[in-house]
């Protein structure tokens, strides 16, 4: 499919996947369903993953758009490094997270969910992407040529003094019209 | 406020008859099954979860019903033209089916997580009954069981202390569907986020064909067939239980499945939305040649093309295919020619893979060769069709998205007609003018031959310039034809002064209905949407500004 970059999908993917995940494990809390357990531990894990995933990665070609209120979870994801920068160990996370999930109906859907970001980070993975964080660039200050240091020697040139001044029934020959009127009491 | 209502008056009109026919779905069918007597034993054992689930089915099943309608645009080109008489106000809704589209998705997936979450209770509690966690009620209707002898029918669907309720999920029609057909739809919700629409459309559109699964899942999703209560006094008879057909006034209750309801919604649209699909694919089958190909600068291909019994308006677009680069993907391309010319043309720019590839495969091509076989799906319109219904138009095209335009000038050089048009013309680089220079050139001629100055006002805006054009410019700026253009016109630098523009417009027409087109990004048209909305007048004497946004 030519220029796709799968980390776009696989993490919208993989943040629809985290909060039906958390939404499956309240319900199966809240109700006290027997195996309460997973839906704890699906509540914790879709939260984790929400986190992960909510910083967008800057696109290999394009514009990036950031989410709202990315910026400190860049921040956070960037320190691990490594670890968060390279798609194949995102993608064994998610398969491991998900897998609790499968043994209780309330959080079965997030783990299938979940289980299909992995594969699609895994493509993402095998055709060499990588998550790379979008900072703002601060812009170098406009440089401005040396010249500018130099204040200039002469004076702008002018027409001799007595073509310089002009009287105000000579208008006509003007270089330019006053868009408003010169005289005082108009 | 008046201005806001002469803008957007119908378009909320529409929400709110279409939000409250859902509460009122959601409502009506959550108290039936909240204080239906005939639920009342199966609400012994669910519940309010009951009501919780069953009414955003009733939602879903209208809004699954709604959601084909606004993507059939067969259809919509089909009640475009019989809505000639109703005004432009109706056809202009007709502009926003694709908002309405996924203003209808969103409220699929709310009523979906409900509907979920109450299943999912639902099943926990069945479950729990029948191991006798809920007092003696609901163990004894969970023991009622499918009997021919002793003439019964189960209640519970739960029959074995084995069952859990994953396994119970994955073993009925109700359930299995259920999770496939909800996973469809995540599928598809996030492969049609705006980031992946935009860039990887093709991830999308393919995705979105998921929802053929979903359709045919939802129909066979109520096939497990609710149960109901046959009538025997509840509140005499629930506190014993175990006298249940041992007494006369007890009768072992009965039950029976509901019956199916969804495929009655959602088959109309299902076949209107098949049928749509069987005229592109007709369409597709007719025979199209091509009558000129021209390579323009700027990675602008123009094509004409000619296709029996091809009729077009203009400012109408078509989507074209060509099964050497996708056999699936269709994309839509707006027509550059006027309706008067025995063929239509499309200017495509070089965005993605698909126009990529066709360039290349047009550039590889001998001298007057044939290009490669095309498909075409249309003419479909849009808000352009509507330019010569307004005494005064003002259009505004950005880069590219002045191709509706050069259809509707090429039109009035054509008719020689006189409406009185604004054309504004925003654009970042100088050779992008160059295809377009050509018609210009010649309208600027016909214009002034035939007096018409008054009719068409038209400015250009070069909005990339930097130092080089303005030292360009002072130097020739005696010149009676623009540099950059060749046009009488002078060619204006940086972005247009749209305060001055409306005021210009509104001084000239006053007591006129001004129509604003625009083809460009969306920042653009929320600048010019406010500013339509800030010099319209409700009075009738004063000028009104209405605004049109073309959409792909």
């Amino acid at each position: 499919m030519g220029k796709i970059e799968w980390a776009m999908w696989a993490n919208e993917q993989a943040l629809a996947a985290g909060l039906i995940y958390a939404t499956g494990g309240i319900v199966g809390v809240a109700g006290q369903f027997r195996g309460w357990q997973f839906a704890a531990f699906g509540i914790a894990a879709g939260v984790f993953v929400c986190l992960l995933e909510y910083p967008r990665s800057k696109r290999g070609k394009g514009t990036s758009v950031e989410r709202t209120g990315q910026y400190c979870f860049t921040v956070c994801v960037k320190a691990f490094g490594p670890l968060t920068r390279n798609y194949y160990v995102r993608a064994f996370l998610h398969a491991a997270l998900c897998v609790p999930g499968g043994f209780m109906l309330a959080t079965v859907l997030g783990c299938v969910c979940l289980g299909i970001a992995s594969l699609i980070y895994l493509s993402a993975a095998i055709h060499g992407e990588h998550w790379e964080p979008i900072l703002p660039r601060t812009e170098p200050p406009k440089r401005v040529g040396n010249s500018i240091k130099e204040p200039p020697q002469n004076p702008p040139p002018r027409p001799p003094p007595e073509l310089r001044r002009k009287k105000a029934d000579k208008l006509e020959p003007a270089a330019y019209d006053n868009p408003m009127s010169v005289t005082i009491n108009e | 406020m008046s201005n806001w209502i002469i803008n957007h008056g119908l378009s909320a009109f529409i929400l709110v008859v279409w939000m409250g026919i859902n509460i009122f779905l959601f409502v009506y069918y959550y108290l039936f099954y909240d204080q239906g007597p005939q639920f009342e034993y199966t609400r012994e054992l669910l519940g309010s979860a009951l009501p919780w689930a069953r009414a955003p089915a009733a939602v879903l099943n209208f809004n699954c019903m709604l959601i084909l309608l606004p993507v059939c645009r067969n259809l919509l080109s089909l009640l475009r033209g019989s809505f000639i008489c109703c005004g432009r106000t109706m056809r202009k809704q007709l502009d926003k089916n694709l908002t309405f589209h996924k203003l209808v998705a969103y409220m699929i997936a709310l009523m979906t997580a409900v509907h979920t979450v109450a299943h999912l209770l639902n099943v926990e509690w069945y479950t729990n009954s029948f191991q006798g966690r809920y007092g003696p009620l609901p163990e004894n209707l969970s023991m009622l069981d499918d009997s021919r002898e002793l003439n019964t029918t189960y209640l519970n669907p739960i029959r074995s202390n084995s069952t859990t309720p994953t396994l119970f999920v994955f073993t009925t029609i109700a359930g299995l569907t259920g999770v496939v057909i909800t996973l469809a739809l995540i599928l598809m919700i996030t492969s049609s986020m705006e980031v992946i629409r935009r860039s990887y459309f093709e991830v999308f559109w393919y995705t979105h064909h998921l929802f053929i699964i979903f359709f045919a899942g939802l129909v066979f999703h109520g096939a497990g067939q609710q149960v109901t209560d046959p009538p025997h006094n509840n509140s005499f008879c629930e506190d014993q239980p175990e006298n249940w057909g041992k007494i006369p006034e007890c009768p072992i209750p009965q039950f029976a499945g509901g019956f199916p309801q969804t495929w009655m919604w959602v088959i109309g649209p299902m076949i209107i939305y098949l049928c749509e699909r069987l005229l592109r694919f007709i369409r597709y089958m007719q025979p199209v040649s091509y009558r000129k190909i021209v390579i323009r600068p700027s990675k602008v291909l123009e094509l004409q093309l000619v296709k029996p019994g091809f009729k077009m308006e203009v400012g109408q677009y078509v989507f074209l295919n060509c099964p050497a680069i996708s056999q699936l993907e269709w994309h839509p391309f707006t027509m550059t020619s006027a309706p008067e010319e025995d063929f239509f043309s499309v200017h495509i720019r070089s965005v993605g893979d698909w126009t990529e590839k066709l360039i290349k495969m047009v550039e590889n091509l001998p001298e007057g060769g044939q290009g490669p076989k095309m498909a075409v799906d249309g003419p479909f319109g849009t808000a352009s069709e509507d330019v010569f219904d307004y005494e005064v138009s003002m259009l505004v095209g950005a880069g590219i998205g002045v191709t509706p335009f050069a259809s509707i000038l090429k039109s009035i050089w054509y008719k020689k007609l006189g409406a009185t048009i604004y054309f504004y013309w925003l654009c970042r680089e100088t050779y992008a003018f160059e295809w377009f220079a050509d018609l210009l050139q010649v309208l600027e001629k016909e214009t002034e031959e035939r007096g018409m100055r008054d009719f068409l006002t038209y400015k250009l805006y070069l909005t990339g310039w930097d130092q080089s054009h303005v030292n360009h410019a002072m130097v020739h700026f005696d010149k009676d034809t623009d540099i950059i253009t060749g046009l009488k016109q002078k060619t204006h630098y940086g972005r247009p002064n749209w305060d001055k523009e409306f005021e210009q417009v509104r001084q000239e027409n006053p007591s006129s209905v001004v129509g604003t087109f625009l083809c460009g990004p969306q920042a653009l048209a929320k600048d010019l949407e406010k500013k339509c909305v800030k010099y319209s007048d409700v009075d009738p004497r004063k000028t009104k500004f209405y605004f049109n946004k073309e959409n792909f």
